[in-house]
């Protein structure tokens, strides 16, 4: 009786990944593989090979690559704090980072443009202070700012709950086997909380290699993304053949580094055993 | 009994709008893809008092993004408000659904002119009723250039290096480029399209950002020396912000019109006739003039403008008679937009 009931409760999910995951995904691979005039086709996949979009994923890989790392590197530390705090504490800095998520991602990277630009709010503070101009708006660094900015917290929030969950004994065990915090980092911290790393790594590189919006409003349309030749492939020029063959190379590099992640995180329960 | 009470105020909250709009938009609704900030909200109201047809209104940032949302049909639209060029490809792709000119009396107010104009993409005036109308120019802030800006060429100064904005639209870019170069602004010679992306490559070091309606925004707010925009947005930034000047291009620039036109496949077409007729009523239309700022192809309400400096005024009603190099852009197939659209990626990724 209750598997029953439980079965028909999980209707609502296969209708909705049906309608939204499943059909698009044919879709998409429907107009990938095709021509205008409809009949069979390689070439959308093949001309990411041209150099106009060939350089633009490599830029995407080379941009997403770098905010990945330094989102990492700004993440891991900040999660072991939050980790060592006392729980009410915790609770309202996870807050304190999850609040900004609440507002809509397009108006947050809007604002950051009128915080960036030339005379925007930051500058003037700047030059109040007689400090240099900061020029950083309509460069790839602007744009690597707002992926940094947008995806930190999903860095963030996968490794803080691995590091939660280390039991403590083992920290303790590792002392009373003589090893000094540098050690116990090493040896049980570092190798416990790879899962998390990985999936934070994923949900951060995904997105920002993906990303237009970012690039549109603080690259001032300059510099393009694999993402924005899709967009526009789909809005201006209106070729969906096209747009959808470009998707599916980008959708190879997420199931790489999704592959990626389920090796490691085998790795990682294997040494948490 | 406490709970019935509640239950029946619920009852009572939800069945109101039923009863309350039910009357309110009785003859219907009408969908409408309009350009960002083309039109004074308060018209819409009024026009959904006066005739009662509930408005859906949508806004689209170019011609372009506008196609295929239309060609996909996703949303019905009934009344659209693209550019020359663009209309003229609606029309052969057989989208446009002919005008009933008995259901729209007021466009009598439009300058006869315009409707000349508007023969180049629409022969017979058959689909289109003009709206908006104006140039493509250059914006510059007297007190960030050391002289007055008068040419295309000097958008390529590298001491303007950081200080221009073009605009991201493709015809727009290439119109610049191509003016630049002494070309037509509708070349599909395939050299001269080449010398053109290679001006734009030139350019792109001293370009600040490839903007539409931002431009407006930075130039008041100061962010840059001098940006591509169109006329109708000279009025309202200078407003804004006194030292900036509009200027057409001694080399010449685009002269566009934006009309009302019915899609073919539209359900309210009688709604959206209506909807049409509104937009051209003088009173209206001033109305729409008073906030958007773009010149009026309409005459009556231009005689309605009550400050004379902008009845006469040079940038919103150009006497076009004096320039002889100006053009309006063509419809160039599908070969000329796929090879005006492959160019201008080559521009964008380099």
């Amino acid at each position: 009786m209750k598997n029953k009931f439980f079965k028909w409760l999980s209707l609502p999910y296969i209708i909705w990944s049906v309608g939204f995951i499943i059909i698009p995904l044919i879709m998409v691979f429907y107009f990938g593989l095709t021509n205008k005039n409809g009949s069979f086709t390689f070439s959308n996949i093949t001309s990411i090979a041209l150099p106009v979009h060939f350089k633009s994923l490599l830029i995407a890989l080379l941009l997403s690559l770098i905010s990945t790392i330094i989102c990492l590197l700004l993440s891991y530390p900040l999660a072991m704090i939050l980790s060592n705090m006392k729980s009410g504490n915790n609770k309202l800095m996870i807050l304190v980072f999850v609040l900004p998520m609440w507002m809509n991602f397009l108006l947050r990277t809007l604002a950051w443009q009128t915080l960036l630009e030339n005379e925007g709010v930051i500058n003037t503070i700047f030059r109040f202070v007689h400090l240099p101009a900061l020029k950083i708006i309509n460069t790839p660094y602007a744009i690597v700012f707002g992926m940094i900015y947008n995806f930190l917290p999903f860095m963030v929030l996968p490794i803080y709950n691995v590091l939660c969950k280390i039991d403590k004994n083992l920290l303790n065990a590792a002392r009373d086997l003589g090893a000094n915090e540098v050690q116990t980092f090493l040896k049980v911290t570092l190798p416990l909380s790879v899962p998390g790393i990985i999936s934070g790594i994923t949900m951060v590189f995904i997105p920002a290699l993906t990303t237009f919006v970012i690039s549109d409003l603080l690259g001032g349309s300059k510099i393009l993304l694999i993402g924005n030749v899709i967009e526009q492939e789909f809005t201006l020029n209106s070729n969906w053949h096209l747009g959808s063959g470009l998707s599916i190379v980008l959708m190879l590099f997420i199931v790489i580094s999704m592959i990626i992640s389920v090796i490691f995180d085998k790795d990682g329960e294997g040494s948490a055993l | 009994m406490k709970k019935v009470f509640l239950f029946g105020l619920l009852a009572t909250l939800t069945m109101l709008p039923l009863f309350g709009c039910g009357n309110a938009y009785e003859n219907g609704e009408v969908y409408v893809y309009n350009w960002g900030e083309y039109i004074d909200p308060d018209v819409i109201e009024m026009f959904e008092k006066d005739c009662k047809i509930k408005v859906i209104y949508d806004e689209y940032e170019t011609n372009e993004m506008m196609y295929p949302k239309v060609e996909a049909g996703a949303v019905e639209y009934d009344v659209v408000c693209p550019s020359d060029y663009m209309i003229k490809k609606m029309i052969d792709n057989d989208m446009l659904a002919e005008l009933n000119w008995a259901n729209i009396p007021e466009s009598k107010n439009i300058g006869a002119q315009y409707f000349e104009t508007s023969e180049e993409f629409d022969p017979g005036n058959k689909y289109s009723v003009p709206y908006c109308w104006g140039t493509v120019g250059i914006l510059y802030n007297k007190s960030m250039v050391d002289e007055p800006i008068t040419k295309w060429e000097q958008l390529w100064d590298p001491k303007y290096k950081n200080q221009i904005l073009m605009q991201n639209s493709v015809r727009d870019a290439f119109m610049v480029a191509l003016k630049l170069n002494g070309y037509s602004m509708n070349s599909t010679n395939i050299d001269e399209l080449q010398t053109a992306k290679k001006s734009l490559l030139e350019q792109k070091p001293l370009v600040q950002a490839y903007v539409v309606d931002q431009v407006r925004d930075k130039m008041i707010g100061n962010e840059a020396a001098i940006g591509v925009i169109y006329s109708g947005e000279a009025i309202y930034t200078q407003r804004e912000n006194d030292n900036l000047v509009y200027v057409i291009p001694e080399e010449g620039t685009n002269v566009w019109i934006d009309s009302w036109v019915i899609l073919k496949n539209s359900k309210n077409k009688e709604n959206a006739e209506k909807f049409i007729n509104y937009m051209c009523k003088p009173e209206i239309a001033l109305k729409n003039f008073d906030f958007i700022t773009y010149s009026t192809p309409n005459d009556a309400a231009r005689a309605l403008i009550e400050d004379e400096d902008i009845r006469n005024s040079e940038i919103a009603f150009p006497d076009l008679s004096k320039y002889n190099n100006l053009e309006t852009y063509v419809y160039l197939g599908e070969d000329g937009d796929e090879l005006y659209n492959s160019l201008w990626k080559e521009v964008k990724s380099e």
